[in-house]
């Protein structure tokens, strides 16, 4: 190679001079898989204050549920010689007139709260994610008839309508917590529905039926999933807006009746301390309604985030 | 011949628009036999995928379908939902373009694979579902099936992506494979990859494939019959070679004068281009559509008077539509090539 003497200066082999190196095999082995769900937990966990509020909330979750030996009171043990003191090391968050303790009623409380919370949200979020994706996949008729079912259901005045029927169907937590459901679905039916419209639209949803899929198949496998999303953003916020909504049925005396408590009700009791030496009644449990309800915002809008493919967290 | 797998029989499509009625497919007719490519060629908006989602039964409820479609001698045209959903995957698959939107971001390439088979097929043993995924996916050419059956279409690349939906569409072993430009979304190199992978399932589930493309090219190396759509009608049909050698429409030989060769001796010709813009499907011109851009129309009588129909010259499967049809046989597409100046 006398014509090119750089190439010797810089050293570089040539092809006379060096055999090929060995081909090597391309090895797909590492390759890391990382799904869908591995990317999801990674954008969660980014959002700290929705990870902070999934501890507080699976803690307070566990605290209440967990009374029964935890409380350092029995359930109802009353205490009439004592009656309603200010936190004290004996009772951390004070007693009430007939000596109970607050922090044991508050655990109690919790539960009926956090369970109708939770229940509300998961039948409203079924019944919503039903309506809304039937009305979303099959247009026409089924989509107005539902839509407008949808709006009636938005307009009457949940409050009275509330109030009406517990007086009717009596207030035990069961009907509470069906009342409720019944007149929560319209948001995620609507969420729900604008995003099939979407995603009906897509060439997945063409190849699926090319293949032969029918249509319950195609919107239980092909649409829900892929409109999972949204629905587990409202389904929180949907908790929040029951257990607020649940307090607020309690405090007008409409909610879940003695010995049953919720945080609401415990509210409602301590309704005329505002500004006296029992205030603190109402204190405890107004800051518990609001951890709860600000936790489960903070991890829904860590789980938006989480599901935002165009999420730069 | 047997008799065919697949027959499309006067079929016509129109869609009402704003601005009329738009006139997608015009009266096409053409027949598939067990284990041979047709490829239907044509520009956008000649009436190709629309042909293909007729077959289907996959049309929006507004379109107006005529004529037949008949799957081995059966109409399957209008049947019900849920008795062409049987035919659909089963019998009649299909490939779609644009393998990145046609696949379901939420699952895993096998579950979609798996997905196809329990449509057909629900009773079937996990482990035997299982093991024909891997083997699909295999055939297809996907390497380390063990390990990329496990991973989201996202994670595909676009060539493997088409190979997997290749994989979905043959899962049941269809008897017909409509593939709606599969290659059109990828760079030549995997364009020639994903057609061997074409050519090597028809080889061995001898099903017959109907390859809807604009691209000549690829038309002349898989399909052995070859349908040209020009504005919803059929223009030519015939054998791979009397399209390429002995066109008898001067759409076809105007196609075929403007493909650049690497065989060509000659540099100092230039490529030839046919004048004007396709037609539009609302206002298709009269008599033969091609006419305003043809260069040997005689005009107005009769190529703007009257619909050409399709006739045989020589061969009797070879049919053109064209009333000059006699006179551009003798053409070949050097003719219409210019010298360069």
């Amino acid at each position: 190679m006398s014509t090119l003497p750089n190439r010797e200066l810089l050293d570089v082999p040539t092809e006379e001079n060096q055999p090929l190196p060995p081909r090597r095999e391309f090895v797909d082995e590492d390759t890391v898989i990382r799904s869908q769900w591995r990317l999801f937990w990674r954008r969660f966990f980014r959002h700290r204050m929705a990870v902070i509020s999934t501890i507080v909330l699976i803690l307070i979750i566990f605290v209440c549920f967990n009374a029964s030996w935890l409380a350092p009171y029995p359930k109802n043990h009353q205490d009439l010689a004592l009656g309603a003191t200010g936190p004290s090391m004996q009772h951390w968050f004070g007693t009430d007139d007939l000596g109970r303790d607050q922090l044991t009623e508050m655990m109690y409380a919790g539960q009926i709260s956090l369970a109708i919370g939770l229940a509300v949200a998961v039948i409203s979020t079924v019944l919503g994610t039903l309506f809304g994706a039937l009305a979303g996949y099959f247009s026409e008729w089924t989509d107005q008839f539902l839509m407008r079912l949808t709006d009636l259901f938005l307009v009457v005045p949940a409050i009275a309508i509330l109030a009406i029927a517990i007086k009717k169907f009596g207030n035990s937590a069961a009907t509470i917590v069906l009342i409720l459901a019944g007149l929560g679905w319209m948001y995620i039916a609507r969420v729900v529905r604008s995003q099939i419209l979407s995603i009906k639209e897509k060439e997945f949803v063409e190849a699926a039926r090319a293949s032969g899929a029918s249509h319950k198949r195609i919107v239980v496998r092909h649409l829900i999933p892929n409109t999972i999303g949204p629905i587990l953003v409202n389904a929180t916020l949907a908790i929040a807006a029951a257990i607020i909504t649940e307090s607020t049925l309690s405090f007008l005396g409409f909610g879940v009746q003695p010995p049953t408590t919720s945080w609401g009700r415990m509210l409602s009791d301590a309704e005329g301390y505002v500004g006296t030496s029992k205030a603190h009644l109402l204190y405890f449990p107004g800051l518990a309604l609001l951890i709860v309800v600000l936790c489960v915002n903070f991890i829904g809008d860590g789980l938006r985030d989480a599901f935002d493919p165009q999420s730069v967290r | 011949m047997s008799d065919p797998v697949l027959s499309v029989r006067n079929l016509r499509v129109e869609f009402p628009g704003d601005d009329g009625i738009v006139h997608a497919v015009d009266d096409v007719s053409f027949d598939v036999f067990e284990n041979e490519v047709v490829g239907i060629v044509g520009e956008s908006g000649s009436g190709k995928s629309v042909t293909s989602m007729a077959i289907m039964g996959l049309l929006p409820k507004r379109a107006r379908t005529s004529g037949e479609v008949l799957y081995r001698g059966r109409s399957v045209r209008g049947l019900p939902e849920n008795e062409i959903r049987h035919i659909r995957g089963a019998k009649i698959a299909m490939v779609f373009q644009d393998a990145l939107t046609a696949l379901d971001p939420v699952y895993t390439v096998g579950d979609q694979i798996a997905e196809a088979i329990t449509v057909h097929d629900n009773g079937i043993d996990k482990r035997v579902l299982q093991e024909r995924v891997l083997e699909l996916l295999d055939l297809v050419g996907i390497p380390n099936p063990g390990q990329r059956v496990d991973q989201y279409p996202h994670e595909y690349s676009g060539g493997m992506r088409q190979r997997a939906m290749i994989a979905m569409s043959i899962a049941n072993e269809p008897d017909v494979l409509i593939a709606d430009e599969p290659t059109t979304a990828l760079d030549v190199t995997i364009q020639a990859q994903v057609l061997e992978v074409i050519e090597r399932i028809q080889e061995r589930t001898k099903s017959a494939i109907v390859l809807i493309t604009h691209d000549m090219g690829v038309v002349a190396g898989v399909a052995d019959r070859v349908m040209v759509m020009y504005a919803g009608r059929a223009v030519e049909t015939g054998s791979v070679d009397q399209i390429f050698y002995e066109p008898h429409h001067p759409y076809t030989l105007g196609l075929l004068a403007s493909l650049p060769r690497l065989d060509e001796e000659r540099s100092d010709v230039r490529l030839h281009r046919i004048k004007g813009q396709p037609p539009s499907l609302v206002r298709v011109p009269p008599g033969c559509a091609f006419h305003p851009r043809c260069e040997f129309a005689r005009c107005p009588d009769p190529c703007s008077t009257e619909v050409p129909a399709l006739r045989a010259l020589g061969a009797p499967e070879h049919l053109a539509a064209c009333h000059f049809a006699e006179q551009v046989a003798k053409l070949r597409p050097d003719d219409l090539k210019t010298e360069a100046s």
